[in-house]
């Protein structure tokens, strides 16, 4: 085994643990980087099919789909851009396979367009942002938050979007686990929105038994049940797969519970209500947050991704300074916890949101919240620094 | 499909037609202008599936924007009508992840070749098993007649009112150079050839690529002197010349009334296809699966 000074940073780089018949690797405790545990995931979790347009910080994660995607039986395809990408993993998705690609700000923004198709298809699809610093071209392969508005606005049109956001090596694998099996359930593309740092990170990586760990698959649609293929009374539709005899008409275009394009106000009034509606009747069940000295805390910071690790640092300072200071930690920014920040902001005088952008979140808080909301907002391009946030809480503690 | 015929004077109404299992009845008519070409084409495919050799519920057609983009929608089949210009990469997942299906992409020549003509070279390059029918009435029909990457030089549209100042894409020139297996063109009146064509298209393993003329009298046609419904089809049948071994530098498509129209089965060749080559580097590594295991 290599001493961790040792370890060539790759694709390739070697695991010391035998791959289990499934292709996964072996349960037990590794030493990883943050792309790779999203690639192990994936694969943990039935994925076999990869499109992707190299961008840094995410590209790890596309070069060690390429390594291993083949020697599981899956596919890793390089597209000639990422509006390529996103619309390739819609047409393996309806080809029944589970479909992922990872990509950084300026891919994100190609994909917004067949992100909107997948939506509207309802394609089932996993689609890793590694943030970097933007706008444009920004910082390629500095950190920032700056995409967390697109990922929920990003696309033209109603769309109400899920999205996870890792904070750890270790929280990257499982969130990658269970974006798959939210847009199975959902039958929608979700969003991982990692950043570089939680990317580019080596952490402690413990990757569990693949029999203890859920995975879902979607509901496929028989082709002898197919006469109401977009039941839009039903929030779980079977999905219909190309191949299997069910001949539906899949449609960009406004469509109808027989899938055939329509203009009538009550087909889009119906069909946009149950793609809405289908992920904002479940939002609780989808709701993931972690909550640090809550219980008496009357300063409250309200973090996410790379920076909630630099949250956590400064809830124990402030502590340490005597303040009451607790830390919840958003895991799905999007659907947006609206009842958990309400409930929490009822018990506390002030809630500050540290952010690696200009005020992103900082808004549905504000929207939900029972007290003041403070955001704290610097440049993309650097962690955020503890003290930032200790300082802050002097000040609304004061 | 039910439609009037004569019978000695009478007028009787055929009820039934041998396509339509392979049509969705229910969805006729359709929004097609009279005189358009694209349902020429929509028949031949249908056609030619007839023919085909797979089993039906493996015959996929998936479609782009536009007038053309609408032929998906009305074939009883799986099938898929997406983004704009992105047919291609959409077809090119679906095929990669299924390759067992017969994956047909249909659309018009500004989803294939304008804002989707990135997406063409790299599927040609690539040589994905999928085939593309790209219908090339030389400008956006459905957008109400403006030009695009197919527009012949000097025709006048609403985005070239003083004439066309771009010079168009040679398009079977184009696929040909960056890799496709199979290229062919021909128009809405050489119905035989084209059908002839989407049958050998299905037996390639491979990128194939065919371009149909066709005609768009209420846009292109009225603006640039074919502007009744059956003008452009007599210009294809004066002035096509059918040469299969063309030297395709030189088939470029001009509408004048003096130019000739190059059409013919192109290219048929061997080239290893993207899923072969998947396939054996798949069979490779799975092999060696243990190989990642070791520090
Ligand atoms: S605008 Fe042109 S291409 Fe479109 S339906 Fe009418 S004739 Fe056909």
């Amino acid at each position: 085994m290599r001493r961790s000074g040792e370890v060539k940073v790759s694709a390739t780089t070697t695991i010391n643990k035998k791959n289990t018949s499934s292709g996964a690797l072996k349960p037990g405790t590794y030493f990883m980087m943050g792309n790779f545990a999203c690639v192990e995931a994936a694969i943990m979790a039935g994925c076999r099919f990869y499109a992707g347009y190299p961008i840094t910080p995410s590209s790890e994660i596309f070069e060690r789909a390429c390594v291993r995607f083949p020697e599981v039986g899956g596919s890793a395809i390089e597209m000639e851009d990422e509006v390529a990408s996103a619309a390739a993993l819609i047409g393996a998705s309806y080809a029944g396979s589970k479909a992922m690609t990872a990509t950084s700000g300026p891919g994100f923004s190609l994909m917004m367009e067949n992100i909107g198709l997948a939506f509207i298809t309802e394609a089932p699809l996993v689609i890793v942002n590694v943030q970097r610093a933007g706008p444009s071209t920004g910082i390629p392969t500095l950190v920032g938050q700056g995409d967390m508005m697109q990922a929920r606005w990003g696309s033209h049109g109603d769309l109400e979007t899920i999205a996870y956001s890792p904070s750890s090596v270790q929280e990257f694998f499982d969130l990658t686990i269970t974006a798959f099996n939210t847009a199975e359930r959902f039958r929608t593309p979700v969003f991982v929105m990692a950043d570089q740092v939680i990317g580019m990170m080596w952490e402690r990586l413990k990757i569990p038994s693949i029999e203890g760990v859920e995975v879902l698959q979607r509901k496929v649609m028989d082709a002898k049940t197919r006469a109401k293929p977009f039941d839009y009374a039903n929030d779980f539709i079977p999905m219909p797969i190309v191949g299997t005899g069910t001949n539906i008409n899949v449609d960009s275009l406004t469509h109808d519970y027989r899938g055939y394009p329509s203009t009538d106000y009550t087909v889009s009034e119906s069909m946009i209500g149950h793609l809405l509606g289908k992920i904002r009747r479940h939002a609780e069940e989808i709701w993931k947050w972690d909550g640090y000295l809550l219980d008496d805390a009357e300063e409250l910071v309200v973090a996410y991704g790379s920076t909630a690790r630099s949250a956590l640092a400064a809830v124990k300072q402030a502590r340490a300074n005597g303040i009451k200071a607790g830390l919840l930690r958003l895991i799905t920014p999007w659907p947006f916890p609206d009842a958990i920040i309400e409930r929490y902001s009822r018990r506390v005088h002030n809630i500050v949101v540290p952010e690696l952008n200009y005020g992103q979140i900082v808004h549905p808080v504000r929207e939900n919240a029972q007290c003041p909301v403070i955001g704290i907002n610097r440049a993309p391009g650097a962690l955020m620094d503890p003290t930032t946030i200790v300082d802050a809480l002097e000040v609304v503690a004061n | 499909m039910s439609r009037p015929v004569t019978d000695g004077g009478r007028e009787m109404i055929a009820t039934k037609h041998p396509l339509d299992p392979m049509i969705r009845a229910e969805r006729l008519p359709n929004i097609w202008c009279p005189g358009c070409g694209i349902g020429i084409v929509l028949a031949a495919y249908v056609n030619a599936l007839t023919k085909s050799t797979k089993p039906h519920e493996k015959n996929v057609c998936i479609s782009g924007i536009g007038c053309t983009g609408r032929i998906a929608g009305y074939l009883n089949l799986d099938t898929y009508h997406t983004t704009h210009g992105r047919a291609i990469p959409f077809a090119t997942g679906m095929a990669v992840a299924k390759p067992d299906l017969e994956v047909f992409v249909i659309a018009g020549d500004g989803d294939i070749s304008t804002i989707g003509g990135n997406h063409l070279i790299h599927a040609a390059r690539r040589n994905v098993d999928i085939n593309v029918i790209m219908v090339n009435n030389f400008n956006y029909g459905m957008t109400g007649g403006q030009h695009g990457a197919t527009t012949p030089l000097n025709a006048r549209t609403h985005t070239s009112p003083y004439g066309n100042v771009e010079s168009p894409f040679n398009v079977p020139y184009l696929v040909s150079a960056a890799g496709a297996s199979f290229v062919a063109r021909w128009t809405a009146l050489h119905v035989i050839q084209v059908t002839k064509a989407i049958k050998r298209m299905m037996e390639i393993k491979g990128f194939a690529f065919l371009e149909v003329l066709s005609p768009c009298p209420p846009t292109y046609g009225e603006y640039n002197g074919y502007p009744a419904a059956l003008d452009m089809m007599k210009h294809f049948r004066e002035r096509s010349v059918v040469d299969n071994g063309a030297d395709l530098s030189t088939v470029s498509v001009a509408t004048g009334a003096d130019d000739r129209i190059v059409v013919g089965n192109f290219v048929d060749r061997k080239r290893p296809s993207y899923d072969e080559l998947l396939t054996e580097l798949q069979a490779r590594t799975g092999k060696k699966s243990g190989a990642l295991t070791e520090a």
